[in-house]
């Protein structure tokens, strides 16, 4: 039973960072239709520009803000200019593809400039445990929930509760309508660009530690990230994050009872089922778009 | 005047014709770029420090040392073509590759070609193919594990075990030894924890092992995924002892691991802390000459020089053909050749005998704690 409660635990950890980055898959198709598989990619990046500030003599909370700076001039601003915009019109598909270019671009790239080895990567939150319950939980799982849960919770609260967002889920829900009374759509649009390379990055520093610095190591967290956005609802925000947890936790339980080789076949089970049952997501709502 | 200069010529060409017939010819086929870069270059410097040093000397019978270095780029199939390739320019001794898969492929064209191949992998199944042509630099798994168990069993006291390793040729062969072993001496493996190659997550894994909860912990997977379950073994807290391989306790995985690897021990056939005063001096001279600390890998590659030139000597004449049956059964002690460092023993299938480290963490830094003596 204790093992259980700590699989949980372990679990929603990965998972609220699953959640941050199928967040921002969500939010880009939204708002742009923009399927980006180099999302994945997009966790991988930050890290190494922190570690690149910290290389140059920048202490690590300076890297921290250099990094999720760079982050979303590079993966925000840079992406939408130079390689969404001029392929959106040429419609979804080719848009797709045009990212996993930029997935393959990336991963060469980091691996040219830094290197093919991993790297270790500081940890904002201090090793150590507390008790909740009776467990022994470590402050870094918990670190990870809590930095996760705030970005979440902050970015509900922007969407939902301010001008800003209202105007944003406008220009997400019918830009023609949006750009009639007079929201600026092309703005809203890039600042969810923005959003995404900030929730990213964030990801970025807090996987790091854990799964080391390394070029391939967006590989798996992109996949788990489509997968979650998809199971939870590619439509909706909330539904990315109930979709991230749920892998997450269902991935650390399949390691434990099913095996570790079949592991990572265990969410794309789920994910099937959902897509056949459930097509929307759990949390999705079904929608009719002429593309 | 015409004729004064051809004849300069002639003379110019026939003394660089004799003098390149004098050198003995190596070729070495090793990782110098990919997954294996670090192993690659290491084993290269080591041999690139020996030829410079026994060339230094006088070269072997007289007769300088020359080697030529070829990249497998990490790739068994790369290494097959460059080996093919070093092999047809019938070199005296073949060195590498370092990767036993690229061992696995290459071994039977060396042998075809009757050239002996000094080489770097530590698969168990590398020497026991009957290839006459084939010799280690370092422990096979059929060594090194039974000195480990030996070990979890006699000193760490452990009646329970968790064994972890990484689901290829080089975990599953060593697993299969060290389970074998902890069983005949009658240590319990209470987890039995297969795990894949370039696998990020180790909760579940760790999970497992905590609640098997037991007395020492055997881990044998690479060094990133090494230093991936040393820092969620401290996060969730798992207080046994941790035992392993060079793979484990490597300064790679220290770097990456942090205060995780503290305290993790392993056994490690070559390392340049070794409590040896030779060794030391390799170390001081290959760090000098290349800017930086060796791994065992450049010990292995400096190892393989001197083997040449030892077996060499002992033959009194440079016979590419009788190499490998005087080399089968040899001894070289350190004080009659100070190159090979410590004494060793190469046996019938070309595996190697030689005293070994118990190396333990300690604030970042391998402590050697013990000296595991030659088996025979």
């Amino acid at each position: 039973m204790s093992n259980m409660f700590d699989l949980l635990v372990a679990g929603l950890a990965t998972g609220a960072i699953y959640a941050l980055v199928a967040v921002g898959f969500t939010l880009l198709w939204q708002t742009s239709q923009t399927i980006n598989f180099a999302q994945g990619e997009f966790v991988m990046l930050p890290a190494f520009l922190m570690l690149a500030a910290m290389h140059v003599g920048a202490p690590f909370w300076l890297a921290i803000i250099l990094g999720i700076l760079l982050s979303m001039i590079l993966l925000g601003l840079a992406f939408k200019l130079l390689l969404v915009d001029p392929m959106m019109r040429h419609g979804v598909l080719p848009l797709a593809i045009a990212t996993m270019a930029l997935a393959i671009g990336i991963k060469e790239a980091v691996k040219q400039f830094f290197s093919a080895e991993a790297s270790p990567f500081p940890s904002i939150v201090p090793t150590g445990d507390i008790s909740i319950l009776g467990h022994a939980v470590s402050l870094q799982s918990i670190g990870v929930l809590v930095v996760a849960i705030l970005a979440v919770v902050g970015l509900t609260t922007l969407l939902n509760r301010t001008s800003l967002g209202h105007q944003m889920q406008a220009a997400a829900q019918n830009p023609t309508v949006a750009r009639i009374i007079g929201v600026p759509v092309e703005r809203m649009i890039l600042l969810t660009f923005l959003i995404n390379a900030f929730l990213v990055a964030l990801a970025s520093l807090l996987i790091t530690p854990i799964y080391l610095a390394k070029f391939s190591s967006g590989e798996v967290l992109g996949q788990a990230a489509f997968i979650a956005a998809i199971v939870g609802g590619f439509n909706q925000v909330r539904g990315a994050i109930a979709g991230g947890l749920l892998i997450g936790v269902l991935d650390n339980l399949a390691a434990s009872y099913v095996s570790t080789q079949y592991r990572a076949a265990v969410p794309l089970i789920f994910l099937i089922v959902v897509i056949l049952f459930r097509p929307q997501g759990l949390l999705g709502r079904a929608e009719e778009r002429t593309v | 005047m015409k004729s004064t200069l051809l004849a300069g010529a002639v003379l110019a060409f026939a003394t660089a014709t004799s003098a390149h017939a004098q050198a003995i010819k190596l070729a070495d086929v090793a990782e110098l770029s990919g997954g294996g870069a670090t192993v690659g270059t290491n084993w290269k410097n080591g041999i690139d420090l020996a030829i410079e040093e026994i060339n230094a000397k006088g070269g072997v019978l007289g007769r300088k040392l020359e080697v030529t270095h070829a990249d497998s780029q990490s790739n068994p199939g790369v290494a097959r073509a460059q080996v093919q390739k070093a092999l047809d320019a019938e070199p005296y001794v073949l060195l590498g590759p370092g990767y036993s898969g690229s061992v696995k492929v290459t071994a039977p064209l060396a042998a075809e070609a009757g050239i002996t191949q000094i080489m770097g992998g530590e698969a168990a199944e590398l020497t026991q193919a009957g290839n006459k042509f084939l010799f280690r630099t370092s422990f096979g798994q059929q060594s090194s594990m039974p000195k480990v168990a030996k070990y979890i069993h006699d000193d760490m006291k452990a009646k329970s075990v968790a064994v972890v390793w990484v689901n290829n040729d080089f975990g599953r062969g060593g697993r299969d030894v060290v389970v074998k072993e902890l069983d005949r001496l009658g240590s319990k493996v209470v987890a039995d924890l297969s795990t894949e190659a370039g696998q990020a997550d180790f909760a579940a894994d760790v999970g497992k092992i905590k609640a098997a909860n037991p007395d020492a912990v055997f881990v044998y997977l690479n060094e990133e995924e090494s230093a991936r379950i040393l820092k969620e073994l401290k996060r969730q807290g798992v207080a046994a002892p941790l035992m392993g391989e060079t793979t484990l306790i490597g300064q790679k995985v220290i770097e990456l691991a942090g205060d995780a690897a503290n305290g993790a021990r392993g056994h490690v056939g070559l390392t340049t802390d070794a409590p040896v005063d030779l060794v030391k001096g390799f170390r001081e001279r290959f760090s000098k000459k290349y800017n930086y600390v060796p791994d065992h890998n450049g010990l292995k590659g400096y190892l393989a020089v001197y083997m040449v030139k030892a077996t060499t000597e002992k033959m009194g004449k440079v016979d590419s053909k009788a190499f490998a049956d005087a080399l089968h059964g040899l001894t070289i002690k350190a004080a009659d050749e100070p190159g090979i460092l410590m004494d060793v023993t190469f046996d019938q299938n070309g595996d190697i005998d030689r005293q070994s480290f118990l190396v333990e963490v300690v604030e970042g830094k391998q402590v050697v704690k013990q000296v595991l003596p030659k088996v025979k």
